[in-house]
């Protein structure tokens, strides 16, 4: 009988233990360890969601996982050669087998039940909010692709983004239907806060990863293929990421940069940045006329 | 009766041979005799020697990565170099360490244990050992002109010409080809031998657990491998004769190159990580001193690993431009994984439930194969959710899962095949101490290695870079990653040393020095070039079993006569 007790004790130990252990790890989230156990605390909703099925999930793990090897463990010490013991000749039981089949079945819908709840808001973007950048009917989207979701309201600010060796390239989509005078940005992303923007991901040469960690999962930009995702950053702050599909040597390289800002910031920058490339526009043109009419100084001297 | 016969003085008369024959090549013997042999035994050794050799240079590869990424901002390497190093690990270990060592595994052993006297088809048995040679030969080549830098996954386009001008993937796609002719020719080997030669009375449902987990590989390959030819002899074709199968400014579409290599590649991790469940079927039992529990749920899930398995590729593709319905098709069809591996991994802890659990150094790395391999399957759950595998999804989180899987799981388990199944290929027992020590070092190497990587894949490290810049305590994680790398290298080691020193002063095994319960261990160690002289008569999972406990009752019932029969001697 006294063999008994000590396992049972160590069972009841470890089912308190784990979780205030667990619980005690999941205390520095949001430090610099905040890595250690779950995706950081997001700054967009896509990511925040992800983070929260990321840790129901890693919930039941733990369980499964101190729970079979605790067996284990228990197996091992308890049925350990002795003398004079016997091993009993048991070829199966099939209770236990489909005991287990269907606790293994439960465990699954469980998790894909959880996942289908979360799952609306990982992939359907959401309105911007009322603190977030006035969106016009300029910004009313159609859809460019079967997959891209699109807001209930059908409004958002929609930002191309292009891999390429070893860069990203951003293209503020405008709706003039001309998008040569589109703002751009290599490196560094600026987005307005609180506004849902869609990102049109493509590639120019291989295939390339788009992944802002705290913003939301990875999506693939391959060569020939538009892929979507959207984010909606509720902190102003800059955001890192890298690419994350090998694409060459410089592959480590290939570093992103989103820089949240609020609305009105953002709006001026934008401006900022449209007049300049108006003023570029205006400066070439001027350039032309002049090197056309020294062109056809030079043909009537001729 | 024979010792009679051969007592008897042999008649005085020459011999007149009734044949005569003519051109009688003698005997082969010292190193043409390995290069010639079709001995399922001696292709089976070359095999693992073969093996083994390629296990430590992919493993010097991989400390070498380790080495590069103990610091941040590292410089030791050049990202050339990087590249060139993790597309060797990578494909070494899988196509010229895993798959070979469960060739020569499976070349040995299946043959033994079904109670045939070599496999069905001996030549084309040597013909594949000198394919998968030639493949490593092929792909080690390169580097002395380029070796190829695009992942053992090789993803066009980036493996194009216009991307990888140099003559490394080409190396890469040969090692493919070469390595999967070689393959697929032993899978239809493995399938009609097992088919044709079992010993009498092995039904279906006597087959040892480890040849029905062979044949299900063999099967997986015949499937699978012909698709991942396909697929490189398009990207060979685009890089050399002018198609644009995976170029898609002229309708190619990279795309098609992905599902082409994980339709092979998926199915190919149950092809690595299935030999390592057979060799735990066969070691729990005979070290709990009791029966497998549950033998046909074991074989059963096996097959259905194989049949879901084959059917999940693209959840390695969660991050491309996939419809909706397609990702939950393979985020479901991924759980559904979990079900037979659930089934077999309660059917192994259950299997030392009443035992009499001995301690050898097989069953330690059976119980180190349960508890990693437990927690490489865990985390499989994590990335088979599509919406978590965003985050996941190629970063060190997902390098840790299947080092899990690969070296907590496969290698775990092919060590404890390798000191389980050592006296039969060599006639010596291996160093219980010394096992014990690189079990310790192997496990507590592993753990320290890959746990620490989820967590730098959770702090945002994706997979192939070369340096990252120390932030989130990414040097700290990665530090503790390289040092835990060492250990485990230094257990591999001391099995080495251990391999080693037995082969010379190993203590002698004898046929059957475990007690076991399958038919290999009916014949001498190592056993002679025919095997066997008498097949004996299979009646359960356990020949051997039935044997041992029929010689206990036929010396029991002889014990009455037992003084008269010495007096007559």
């Amino acid at each position: 009988m006294r063999v008994f007790v000590r396992p049972q004790r160590a069972g009841r130990l470890l089912a308190t233990g784990i979780p205030i252990l667990v619980a005690a790890l999941l205390v520095p989230s949001g430090t610099a360890f905040a890595g250690l156990l779950g995706p950081d605390v997001g700054a967009s909703p896509n990511a925040a969601s992800i983070r929260q099925l990321y840790y129901i999930i890693f919930a039941l793990a733990c369980l499964l996982f101190f729970g079979v090897a605790g067996l284990l463990v228990y197996m091992l010490v308890k049925f350990r050669a002795r003398k004079g013991a016997v091993a009993e000749q048991i070829h199966g039981n099939n209770r236990l087998e489909v005991g287990w089949t269907v606790g293994a079945a439960l465990l699954l819908v469980v998790i894909s039940v959880v996942t289908l709840i979360k799952l609306p808001g990982i992939y359907n973007p959401p309105n911007s909010s009322a603190a977030g950048l006035p969106l016009t009917d300029a910004n009313v989207l159609t859809s460019t692709g079967a997959r891209e979701k699109l807001p209930p309201n059908r409004r958002a600010l929609a930002i191309e983004v292009t891999g390429q060796l070893y860069a990203w390239r951003f293209t503020y989509e405008d709706g003039d239907g001309n998008n040569l005078n589109n703002v751009y940005a290599y490196e560094q992303m600026v987005v307005p806060t609180n506004t849902t923007v869609l990102l049109r991901i493509k590639s120019l040469d291989v295939a390339h990863s788009w992944w802002i960690p705290e913003l939301g999962g990875k999506h693939d930009a391959v060569p020939g293929y538009t892929n979507f995702t959207w984010m909606k950053v509720t902190k102003p702050g800059t955001y890192l990421g890298q690419c994350a599909e090998l694409c060459g040597r410089n592959h480590a390289s290939m570093t992103a940069r989103v820089r949240a800002i609020p609305p009105d910031e953002y709006q001026a920058w934008y401006n900022g940045q449209k007049e300049r490339i108006r003023e570029a526009d205006r400066l070439a043109a001027a350039e032309r006329k002049a090197q056309a009419g020294q062109q056809t100084a030079a043909a009537t001297q001729q | 009766m024979a010792t009679e016969q051969i007592a008897a003085p042999l008649p005085r008369i020459a011999p007149v041979p009734e044949i005569v024959a003519h051109d009688v090549r003698p005997e082969q013997r010292g190193w043409i005799s390995w290069l010639t042999t079709t001995d399922h035994k001696r292709i089976g050794i070359m095999y693992l020697v073969a093996s083994f050799g390629f296990f430590i240079v992919g493993g010097i590869e991989a400390l070498l990565i380790r080495l590069q990424l103990a610091q941040a901002d590292n410089t030791l390497l050049s990202p050339q170099v990087f590249n060139a190093l993790f597309t060797m690990h990578g494909s070494t270990m899988v196509f010229l360490f895993m798959m070979p060592l469960a060739a020569g595994l499976g070349n040995y052993l299946i043959p033994l244990m079904i109670g045939a006297r070599d496999m069905a088809f001996p030549r084309l048995n040597a013909l594949s050992f000198w394919l998968f040679i030639a493949g490593g030969t092929v792909f080690y080549g390169s580097l002395l002109f380029s070796p190829p830098e695009c992942g053992w996954t090789c993803y066009a386009p980036m493996s194009e010409t216009a991307f990888s001008p140099t003559n490394g993937v080409d190396a890469w796609i040969f090692l493919i080809h070469l390595t999967g002719i070689g393959s697929a020719i032993g899978a239809i080997n493995f399938i009609v031998t097992v088919a044709n030669m079992r010993a009498p009375g092995m039904g279906w449902g006597r087959l040892p657990l480890f040849v029905w987990t062979m044949l299900t590989i063999a099967v997986l390959l015949a499937i699978s491998l012909p698709v991942v030819a396909t697929g490189v002899t398009l990207l060979l074709t685009d890089r050399h004769f002018g198609t644009h199968f995976y170029d898609p400014s002229n309708g190619g579409s990279p795309i098609l190159f992905q599902h082409l290599f994980w339709f092979f590649g998926h199915p190919e991790v149950y092809i690595l990580v299935l030999p390592a469940f057979g060799i735990i079927s066969e070691v729990l039992p005979v070290f709990a001193r009791k029966p497998i529990f549950g033998y046909k749920a074991i074989a059963a899930s096996t097959l259905a690993i194989a049949f879901i398995g084959s059917l999940v590729w693209a959840h390695h593709m969660f991050a491309t431009p996939s419809p909706y319905f397609v990702l939950m098709f393979f985020m479901l069809g991924s759980y559904l994984v979990a079900v037979p591996t659930g089934v077999k991994i309660f059917n192994w802890v259950f299997t030392l439930w009443r035992g009499s659990i001995e301690f050898r150094v097989p069953l330690l790395f059976a119980a180190g194969f349960l508890v990693s391999f437990l927690n490489g399957g865990i985390t499989g759950i994590f990335v088979a959710t599509f919406p978590v595998d965003w985050q996941l999804h190629d970063t060190y989180f997902v390098v840790a899962h299947f080092h899990y899987v690969l070296v907590g799981g496969a290698l775990m388990g092919f060590f404890a095949g390798i000191y389980y199944w050592f006296p039969k290929f060599t006639g010596r027992m291996l160093s219980e101490g010394l096992g014990k020590i690189s079990f310790w070092l192997m496990l507590v190497g592993i753990w320290v290695t890959f746990l620490i990587q989820h967590s730098a894949g959770l702090s945002g490290m994706p997979r192939r870079i070369y340096e990252y810049p120390d932030i989130n305590n990414l040097e700290l994680y990665n530090l503790i990653s390289t040092i835990g790398s060492f250990i485990l290298a230094l257990g591999i080691l001391v099995t080495i040393v251990n391999i080693m020193r037995s082969l010379r002063a190993g203590t002698v095994a004898g046929p059957d020095p475990w007690k076991a319960n399958t038919l290999e261990w009916f014949t001498q160690s190592p056993p002679p070039v025919n095997n066997f002289d008498v097949i004996p008569r299979v009646r359960s999972v356990e020949p051997m079993k039935d044997i041992r406990r029929e010689i206990e009752r036929q010396s029991r019932e002889r014990e009455p006569v037992g003084v008269g029969a010495r007096a007559d001697a």
